[in-house]
């Protein structure tokens, strides 16, 4: 009798400890390696070689950001102080292999923060999810930014603030330190989808939106990424490469080599949408760099 | 037009002292030293066995509200105050938060000068006290029980308190021609005066002796001096004059546009542009939304305007 008691308080408290293993809110576990190497055709300019000079197109930039972006010189980064500049939070998904890992209250095993580390320089960041408020205005900005989540069913949200200025491309266009990002990590099976929003009204006239796919790797590692800055070249302190306005004749190649219009070339808002092809129909497309 | 900079200086402190409702803020920095921010202009101090150390002083106006701050901090004795610049949201405060503290005196000094330990003393180059005070029957801009007590005339003042070695490092036609940067070596901190700020233009006192290329030359010594952790970002944690709390990375944001800004100025200068012609080219237009201003006292055109006087030698 003993025996048929025990079975049965074993077959009811079972399916109870699964359910209360279960939170009442939907919640996937996103620990683990997850990489983009197999995917990097996906917005590949992005990825790797980086965008070409001038091309704004589909980026919801305002006046400001344009004059700034063409102003914008590559050779910046040979300046030692900017060699090892990393990645900001919302552009580094961009990059190569990511890990992902969970912090719990060891008793509660209450979810405490969700952490990253990508290996594109190493950029480690928390994902508060405790519930604690963001700091004031007058706290440390970051590049990975002060972040918080919530579950959305099963989709985790997140919301960073105290962001450091950071790039919305890495061709010059800016993103400011008043930005705040919207992040949604969607985990389908062994996929992961992390969509970006950034809105950002110094430089922005649109939130701008934009996805990267990851996918889980068993056994997966994240390789260490040093960096330590060198002289690439002489120059006297205080100077800053950069195109004075009117002077940036990079500017023309992007729209020439792609037979582009080049006022879509300069972006804004109206870019983004499909009928944009239709305001541009007729326009006459920029020469090819090669008649030129 | 030294008495104009300073009187709109301290006529936009009293817009901000005038609201009963602002709120004075301690944020932790690093180490001993922390950040009072809501006062008029950012204020350092330094706490530890010794007593406090703080660098500026905020508006007159708030000085309650600062040494309130500076209690939930430490009940150490405030011993110094060093000023980085003579601007009254950042000395304004100087009377009280003195007169709150006390000089280590002794030796032969006690019992020959009674008071001379009375109130904390008060550290600055030179030219702060120059533009403080006045000469004997004149009106003084400023109250003398908050003048500098304690002025050096060269390039650098040491100090050893609290357990750390403080470099007060002058930046001669700056901000001002009095500025000072105060670098605590141990706990890795650099409070700038309003060399470096977050929420505007660089601020160039030209009736002050201050200059764009003084305020560059300022900005690459920061540079220098900071030594981050990885990157752009930790390590020397960086105090400015107003705004938040800062590293590496936002000295080097906020020197990049200085000098683009300043580039842009001379090509236009070069090409024979009266200032009207170049406020009318609109050489700041991708930083505005970040630093620039229509209202208030520093407006991005007094900005352009400072930036083509210094660079054509003028005042």
């Amino acid at each position: 009798m003993e025996r048929i008691y025990r079975m049965a308080t074993s077959v009811w408290l079972f399916p109870v400890l699964l359910t209360l293993a279960h939170p009442a809110f939907g919640q996937v576990n996103l620990g683990g390696v997850w990489n983009n190497l197999q995917i990097l055709h996906e917005d590949e300019p992005e990825r790797l070689p980086g965008p070409e000079l001038g091309d704004y197109l589909g980026v919801p930039i305002n006046d400001a950001a344009r004059y700034r972006a063409d102003a914008w010189d590559a050779s910046l980064i040979t300046l030692p102080e900017y060699q090892c500049r990393v990645h900001p939070s919302d552009y580094v998904p961009s990059f190569a292999g990511m890990r992902i890992w969970e912090e719990f209250d060891k008793d509660s095993q209450t979810l405490i923060a969700i952490h990253t580390h990508h290996f594109a320089w190493g950029t480690e960041r928390t994902i508060w999810m405790d519930g604690r408020p963001h700091p004031p205005e007058y706290a440390l900005h970051t590049s990975q930014g002060f972040s918080t989540g919530k579950w959305e069913g099963d989709v985790l949200a997140i919301t960073t603030t105290h962001l450091k200025e950071g790039w919305i491309r890495r061709n010059g266009l800016p993103r400011s330190d008043r930005a705040v990002v919207t992040e949604h990590f969607i985990r389908h099976g062994d996929n992961l989808t992390i969509m970006t929003v950034i809105r950002d009204p110094p430089y922005l006239t649109e939130p701008f939106i934009r996805t990267r796919d990851y996918l889980y790797e068993i056994g997966g590692q994240i390789a260490p990424y040093p960096c330590e800055s060198v002289e690439e070249v002489i120059r006297a302190k205080g100077i800053i490469p950069h195109h004075l306005p009117g002077t940036n004749k990079f500017l023309d190649e992007f729209p020439a080599a792609h037979g582009i219009p080049p006022q879509a070339a300069r972006g804004g808002a109206d870019t983004m949408y499909p009928e944009y092809q239709n305001k541009i129909r007729g326009a006459a497309p920029a020469a090819k760099a090669d008649a030129k | 037009m030294k008495t104009l900079f300073a009187l709109l200086i301290a006529t936009a402190g009293l817009v901000c002292a005038q609201n009963q409702n602002a709120e004075v803020h301690v944020w932790p920095v690093q180490g001993n030293i922390y950040m009072i921010v809501g006062a008029g202009g950012n204020i350092t101090v330094q706490v530890g066995k010794d007593g406090v150390l703080v660098v500026d002083t905020g508006l007159a106006a708030n000085a309650d509200k600062v040494l309130a701050a500076i209690k939930t901090i430490s009940n150490g004795p405030i011993r110094y105050i060093i000023n980085t610049h003579y601007h009254p949201d950042h000395t304004g405060g100087n009377v009280k938060i003195r007169l709150a503290g006390s000089t280590i005196v002794g030796a032969n000094v006690t019992g020959d000068i009674k008071d001379a330990g009375v109130g904390a003393a008060v550290i600055s180059h030179i030219d702060v006290l120059n533009r403080m005070s006045a000469p004997t029957g004149t009106q003084a801009p400023s109250p003398e029980a908050g003048w500098p007590t304690d002025t050096f005339l060269g390039d650098q003042k040491k100090l050893y308190f609290n357990g750390e070695g403080v470099d007060i490092l002058h930046q001669p036609a700056a901000h001002t021609d009095g500025d000072s940067i105060v670098f605590f070596r141990r706990d890795d901190v650099i409070s700038t005066g309003d060399i470096f700020t977050t929420t505007n233009y660089p601020i160039i006192d030209l009736a002050a002796g201050g200059s764009i290329q003084g305020t560059i030359d300022a900005l690459q010594k920061i540079v220098d001096m900071i030594i981050p952790i990885y990157g752009q970002e930790g390590g020397t944690m960086v105090i400015p004059g107003h705004g938040r709390l800062c590293d590496f990375g936002d000295v080097l944001n906020f020197r990049e546009m200085t000098i683009i800004i300043r580039d842009r100025i001379q090509s236009l200068i070069k090409k024979g542009m009266t200032l009207e012609q170049v406020k009318a080219a609109r050489p700041t237009q991708d930083y505005d939304p970040l630093y620039g201003s229509t209202t208030g006292f520093w407006t991005t055109d007094k900005f352009v305007e400072a930036v083509y006087k210094s660079l054509k030698g003028e005042k």
